[in-house]
């Protein structure tokens, strides 16, 4: 508890009537790269910006390094922001963008060109002290937010999707870099992202929200292997998701046919939610198979084939590195430890099937955009 | 900006570029032709000369102009921030009401102040008959016919000027490095000034502009409200030409109107300059 530095206590947040955050309770450790993960317009931005002390919680408390901050306004926290536009300021250079902070704090001169020409090496801007910030482009602009903010030395950083404007590659780059400075420096990080392969690579502990409610707190690994509901196993990574049934501790049956896993824990007989991640699915000759089913679909993403496979009326998505084709009848091996067993919630039937991904549905969607383009005029 | 091919630009601008031809090239023309000649039409720099008499008119405009200048700009900040923060609809409202008195004509409106600033007008009636009641005779504050009324007048009739450039670029501030200072450390004053004030300069030249320029050259507040105590350079101008006290002279009349827009282009450029200074991309840009 001790090694909590932020500490948040059901936070309730509504806005015009509706609620954004529902009882938020959320232990951020010292030195941890933690995530908020959720779809957008579930809460995360919210959620800093109550840290950040740009917003009073309706109800709840806000523990910073144990003591309450409720009413600490921002400029007296000592958290900074990196901002989801970067929020520069136009009217100065980059040296003075970054010297900002420490000029409002009356640091000597000589000791803010020693710390601005630190954090210009630090995030790889060395020489770019008087450049106008219009002239720099997107990672560079980002790069000065960053260095910006922890010029004045804060013990969190809140980053709110801080690689959204950025190209692929140069994303890639920046989350190393970040992580990179993260532990350099060693503060805590506060990351707010909807990309999930983001989440997964850089955090130490992930945070997954939707709509204001915290749906599962874990390490990448756990939220990945161990989905708490239907919708962390949706929202992390590719999952089929099918209804089965808990016949007893390490038995299970779904699709039609019973198999071994490794869960325990629940009822006889208690219905659940059963996750298999595509790429733990093996393909083999249709005789063999645990479960038997017809090829709808099969796409080429590079490392693999992305399959679709109806079985039983439900739709499949395998990966393989194997080249199937549309029509085959294949079969289907699961192991014991391919398969997570989920208890049932709201979720539950939501997520999970990939009959979007077949030809009938887009016959269908087709048809649904007629009639709105007709209802439309 | 660069969608539109240099020929579409050219006819779209071709109305604009004719009528500024007429209405600002020729008469500017027709003024230095005049400032520079005399009543025969030959060449002469005597209507130049003679305007040195006229230096301390010259001065009071300028200071009186200045005044107003500097009253509307301590007016129209804090009006226009204020504005800025409001609610969407309530700014739309106000900017309105700001406006308002613009749609009415302005010798109109300043033939209004007349009537409240007379020794026999509103504030003095108003005043006499509360004092009366109790027993006091006073015999009323002289306001008209001062540099005091002359300033009133200028920024009554110009404020919206100011008010308005300056709303602009407030509005256009994005809130998030608002937040971003305070996040900083940054304190309302520190935020003032160090964010606001600063990235408003572009708003608050155009609005000392839109306010100096039309005070500093004004005939018609000074004659209403000064009642001809104080001659602005304007009034002299305007006697020039349409010779209500004397003799009708278009030559020095043209040299006056010719100094006074020099004036106003050398302050103009001082102007440009500082907000170059302040905002480096304005320069960068170019
Ligand atoms: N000031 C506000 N007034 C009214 N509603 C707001 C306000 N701020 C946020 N909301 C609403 O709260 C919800 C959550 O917003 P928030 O910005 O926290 O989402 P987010 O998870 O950061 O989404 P994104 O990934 O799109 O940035 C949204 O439905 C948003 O419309
Ligand atoms: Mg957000």
């Amino acid at each position: 508890m001790a090694n909590n530095i932020i500490d948040l206590r059901n936070i309730s947040v509504t806005f015009d009537g509706e609620q954004i955050l529902k009882n938020l309770n959320l232990q951020i450790e010292d030195k941890e790269f933690l995530t908020l993960l959720g779809p957008s317009g579930c809460g995360k931005t919210t959620t800093l910006r109550i840290i950040a002390g740009f917003l009073q919680p309706d109800s709840g408390d806000v523990i910073f390094d144990g003591k309450l901050i409720n009413g600490v306004p921002a400029h007296k926290r000592q958290v900074n922001t990196i901002f989801q536009r970067y929020a520069l300021f136009t009217h100065l250079n980059v040296f003075e963008n970054i010297a900002f902070g420490l000029r409002i704090k009356k640091t000597p001169e000589k000791e803010i060109k020693a710390t601005v020409t630190e954090m210009l090496n630090l995030v790889n801007l060395k020489g770019f002290e008087t450049r106008n910030i219009n002239t720099l482009s997107g990672g560079q602009q980002q790069r000065v937010a960053i260095a910006r903010a922890l010029a004045v030395r804060p013990r969190v950083l809140l980053l709110d999707e801080p690689l959204g404007a950025l190209d692929l590659k140069l994303r890639k780059d920046m989350q190393n870099e970040l992580k990179n400075i993260q532990q350099r420096l060693g503060i805590t990080f506060i990351y707010v992202t909807h990309d999930q392969e983001e989440a997964l690579s850089m955090s130490d502990k992930i945070v997954v929200m939707n709509n204001g409610v915290i749906q599962q707190i874990g390490t990448p690994i756990d939220i990945y292997n161990e989905p708490e509901n239907a919708f962390v196993a949706d929202f992390i990574g590719e999952s089929n998701i099918v209804d089965g049934v808990m016949k007893e501790d390490f038995i299970c049956e779904f699709s039609g046919a019973t198999f071994n896993c490794l869960d325990k824990g629940f009822g006889k007989n208690e219905a659940v939610d059963v996750v298999v991640r595509p790429e733990d699915v093996d393909v083999v000759p249709f005789e063999q198979g645990m479960l038997r089913g017809t090829v709808t679909s099969v796409t080429f993403k590079g490392v693999h084939f992305e399959i679709i496979v109806d079985i039983g009326g439900f739709k499949w998505m395998i990966q393989s590195t194997d080249e199937q084709f549309v029509g085959d009848n294949i079969g289907l091996y699961i192991e014991p430890d391919a398969i997570h067993i989920m208890k049932k919630s709201e979720y539950s039937g939501l997520y999970g099937d990939f009959s979007s991904f077949s030809e009938e549905f887009d016959e269908l969607s087709d048809v649904n955009a007629e009639q709105e383009e007709q209802d439309d005029e | 900006m660069n969608k539109l091919s240099s020929r579409t630009r050219q006819a779209l601008t071709a109305p604009f570029s004719v009528w500024m031809a007429i209405f600002v090239l020729v008469p500017i023309g027709l003024v230095v032709y005049y400032a520079l000649t005399d009543a025969t039409g030959g060449f002469t720099l005597s209507n130049l000369a003679s305007i040195w008499e006229y230096r301390s008119t010259y001065l009071v405009s300028i200071e009186l102009a200045l005044v107003a200048t500097v009253i509307c700009l301590i007016m129209a900040y804090p009006l226009a921030y204020s504005i800025s923060r409001m609610k969407a609809h309530s700014q739309s409202t106000m900017v309105l009401l700001v406006m308002l008195p613009m749609w009415m004509n302005f010798l109109i409106r300043t033939y209004a102040w007349m009537t409240i600033l007379e020794d026999t007008g509103l504030i003095n009636t108003f005043i006499k008959s509360v004092l009366s009641l109790v027993g006091y005779e006073f015999e009323g504050f002289s306001m008209i016919n001062t540099n005091g009324a002359i300033v009133l007048g200028m920024v009554y009739n110009f404020l919206p000027y100011m008010i308005l450039p300056i709303y602009t670029v407030l509005t256009k501030i994005d809130h998030s490095i608002i937040e971003a200072a305070r996040d900083l450390g940054a304190n309302g004053f520190h935020i003032f000034t160090k964010v606001l004030l600063p990235q408003s300069i572009p708003g608050i030249i155009s609005g000392i502009t839109m306010v100096f320029v039309p005070a500093v050259s004004t005939f018609v507040i000074s004659k209403l409200l000064g009642g001809g105590m104080t001659y602005l350079i304007g009034d002299v101008i305007e006697n020039y030409f349409l010779g209500n006290t004397g003799e009708v002279n278009y030559n020095v009349g043209a040299a006056l109107s010719l100094v006074l827009m020099i004036l106003i282009l050398i302050s103009s450029g001082i102007m440009n300059h500082f907000d170059k200074d302040v905002e480096p991309d304005g320069g960068a840009k170019k």
